[in-house]
């Protein structure tokens, strides 16, 4: 029984057949990667995960509790944090102020009204801002604008945001979409580092294979709403099946 | 300084200073002399200063931080005014309990207003503030007249109860006070050809807007200002990072529907009566205007905008022809004709137009408003005085 566990999930957009009996289950303290063709309905299955859609049929349990109907801000106070393909950040606030604010949510919950306490006398949230701003390597720049920094820096940024919030379970949707080399590796290595030291699991939707590889222990294949296979990387790579539907003639 | 950082401490401090010095700067001019008619220091005119200031600043919360642009913020003052009316009315000319129903008695009607506008964002969001304000306007004005008494507004009568007053005997209506002290009484400072009017009134709103600025400080400076700024910046992140949006602009509208209603309150205050016309979208666009005016998101800003337009308001529409006339009177006949019907549309009963364009002027090339633009001009000072030390330090070597 895996922390995810997705069965029998359909979705439907008028004609369109997104989803078709998608089952997965993702396994406790494991990287695993979905992968699949444009269109294969990576997204609309992330989607249904943190309560943006919700399925026409099937359950999505996680933790042994149903997440279906809940709002995304319940989702995410069970413990499920989402990385965004393009960096959804405070960009109005500073780096600092973007850190303290997923603090604040795990310790005082949805909604907790301090409307006259100073901000930086909240000794505990400042430390724990601070602690995350120097794992993620960011501390110099705690009081710049977080929208003038690098698409790099940013989702730098949102990966720690979210691990502010010491999530059971990390989304990553496309995190290295659009980004230079260089940055992609940094990305690599971060998220390599993350599964190594922390006592998460990791769900990552992507395109590059670069990065499925170099960080993935489970994958799954997706292609026209409806799981291939679901195997280990090795065996990924040389299945038949999936070099037809979707690695083609690059494999 | 009050729990606020020094940057802060001294930003109050300089409002507290200006609004206590008020009567003396805001009349710079001899009585007797011409230009006596740009005087705004009398009670009436900064009274209007300071409550649109609150009103102002308790908008800004709302729209500066959140992002959400209310159009109907003027139901607000309107039920605070018509509370504390009742207030007069029935239980007691002093002014403290009034105050508190009114700012009570609109926090309520935001609380209504607000869980059913904020379901909705952006533009719808400004819609329905709007036609709620428009509905309570027309229910003032005639279907709700045993409560409003209509398009003649609520006025104090001589056979109102007033249960906790002693019986009126005097014929004449009773005037608001705080424990005996009347809002209304005054006193004179003259000096030389100067007259400073000091007024109790003024001093109560004038107390009543610091501690409304005092806390509006803290609310920017705190957690939930911080939530309310983020909720500007990104919803979505917000959503997924384990926070409710909506309980946090819900408690921004509600505070910043109790803050209009302790300025309707204020209002009835000194002049004890309320009228449905409070309540109408002009006035609502009104406050809009100041808080654009001063700087959207900053902290004096909507109390600068306040001033100015009530400035305008009051002083600029009061240059008629006549006054005109006497000012380029040593003017040849045909200059002096041809100069007053040019600026003949933009002053008196034309006020609007002026202020039209500053608004445009400030939107266009100060976003940031009055505030922005004391910014560039300090910043202008501090450069030049740095290239002057730095020029001084090159210098002194060589001396």
């Amino acid at each position: 029984m895996g922390i995810l566990e997705v069965k029998g999930v359909n979705k439907r957009f008028g004609g369109l057949q997104a989803l078709g009996d998608v089952n997965l289950s993702v396994k406790e303290n494991s990287v695993h990667a979905i992968i699949g063709p444009n269109g294969a309905g990576k997204s609309t299955l992330l989607n249904c995960l943190v309560g943006k859609l919700i399925p026409d049929t099937g359950s999505v349990m996680f933790d042994g509790q149903s997440v279906l109907g809940r709002k995304p801000h319940e989702i995410n106070q069970m413990g499920i944090s989402r990385v965004f393909q393009t960096p959804e950040i405070f960009g109005d606030l500073t780096v600092m102020e973007n850190m303290m604010i997923p603090c604040f949510a795990s310790r005082d919950g949805a909604f907790r009204m301090h409307a006259v306490e100073n901000m930086m006398a909240e000794k505990d949230i400042v430390e724990r801002a601070e602690k995350m701003l120097e794992d993620m390597n960011m501390a110099d720049k705690r009081h710049m604008h977080s929208a003038s920094m690098s698409r790099g820096d940013k989702r730098r940024l949102e990966i720690g945001m979210c691990l502010a919030q010491e999530p059971k379970l990390l989304l990553l949707d496309e995190p290295t979409a659009g980004m230079a080399r260089a940055d992609t590796n940094n990305t690599i290595d971060l998220l390599k580092q993350i599964s190594d030291e922390r006592d998460i699991t990791i769900a990552i939707i992507e395109h590059d294979m670069h990065v499925v590889f170099s960080l993935a222990n489970r994958i799954t294949v997706l292609a026209q709403g409806t799981p291939l296979v679901e195997d280990d990387p090795e065996n990924i790579k040389g299945n038949p099946k999936v070099r037809e539907a979707y690695l083609g003639e690059t494999a | 300084m009050f729990g606020l950082n020094k940057k802060d401490s001294a930003l109050l401090l300089l409002v507290a200073i200006l609004t206590m010095l008020a009567p003396f700067i805001l009349n710079p001019f001899p009585s007797d002399s011409g230009l006596a008619q740009f005087n705004a220091g009398y009670p009436d005119l900064m009274q209007r200063f300071v409550i649109f200031g609150i009103f102002a600043i308790g908008f800004n919360i709302l729209f500066g931080l959140t992002g959400y642009l209310s159009f109907g913020h003027a139901a607000f003052l309107g039920v605070g005014s018509y509370s504390a009316v009742w207030m007069f009315k029935l239980l007691s000319m002093n002014i403290i309990p009034a105050i508190v129903l009114s700012v009570a008695i609109a926090g309520l009607f935001a609380l209504v207003i607000g869980y059913v506008s904020l379901r909705r964002t952006g533009i719808y969001f400004s819609i329905l503030t709007l036609a709620f304000a428009q509905m309570s306007f027309a229910l003032a004005y005639s279907v709700l007249t045993p409560i409003t008494n209509g398009e003649t507004g609520l006025q104090l009568s001589l056979d109102d109860p007033r249960i906790l007053d002693s019986a009126n005997t005097s014929g004449s209506l009773p005037v608001t006070s705080l424990f005996g002290l009347e809002m209304r009484s005054s006193f004179d400072l003259v000096v030389g050809p100067w007259s400073f009017t000091f007024s109790v009134g003024y001093y109560i709103c004038a107390i009543a807007m610091l501690l409304a600025f005092y806390l509006s400080i803290r609310i920017f400076r705190s957690p939930f200002g911080m939530m309310l700024r983020a909720i500007k910046s990104n919803q979505q992140r917000l959503n997924y990072t384990g926070l409710n949006p909506k309980p946090y602009t819900l408690a921004a509208f509600v505070i910043s529907g109790m803050y209009a209603g302790l300025a309707g309150g204020l209002l009835a205050s000194m002049d004890p009566l309320a009228g449905a016309e409070r309540m109408q979208w002009t006035a609502s666009g009104e406050v809009v205007l100041m808080t654009i005016l001063g700087g959207v998101g900053t902290l004096i800003g909507p109390v600068l905008g306040a001033g100015l337009i009530k400035y305008f308001e009051n002083i600029f529409s009061k240059i008629n022809d006549t006054v005109l006339h006497g000012w380029f009177g040593i003017l040849p006949d045909g200059i002096e004709d041809f100069l007053v019907s040019i600026i003949h549309p933009f002053v008196g009963k034309g006020w609007h137009l002026t202020l039209g364009i500053i608004f445009m002027l400030v939107v266009t090339f100060l976003p940031g408003g009055l505030v922005e633009g004391g910014q560039r001009i300090a910043r202008l000072f501090r450069s030049k005085k740095k290239t002057d030390g730095a020029d001084a330090a090159k210098t002194e070597p060589a001396e």
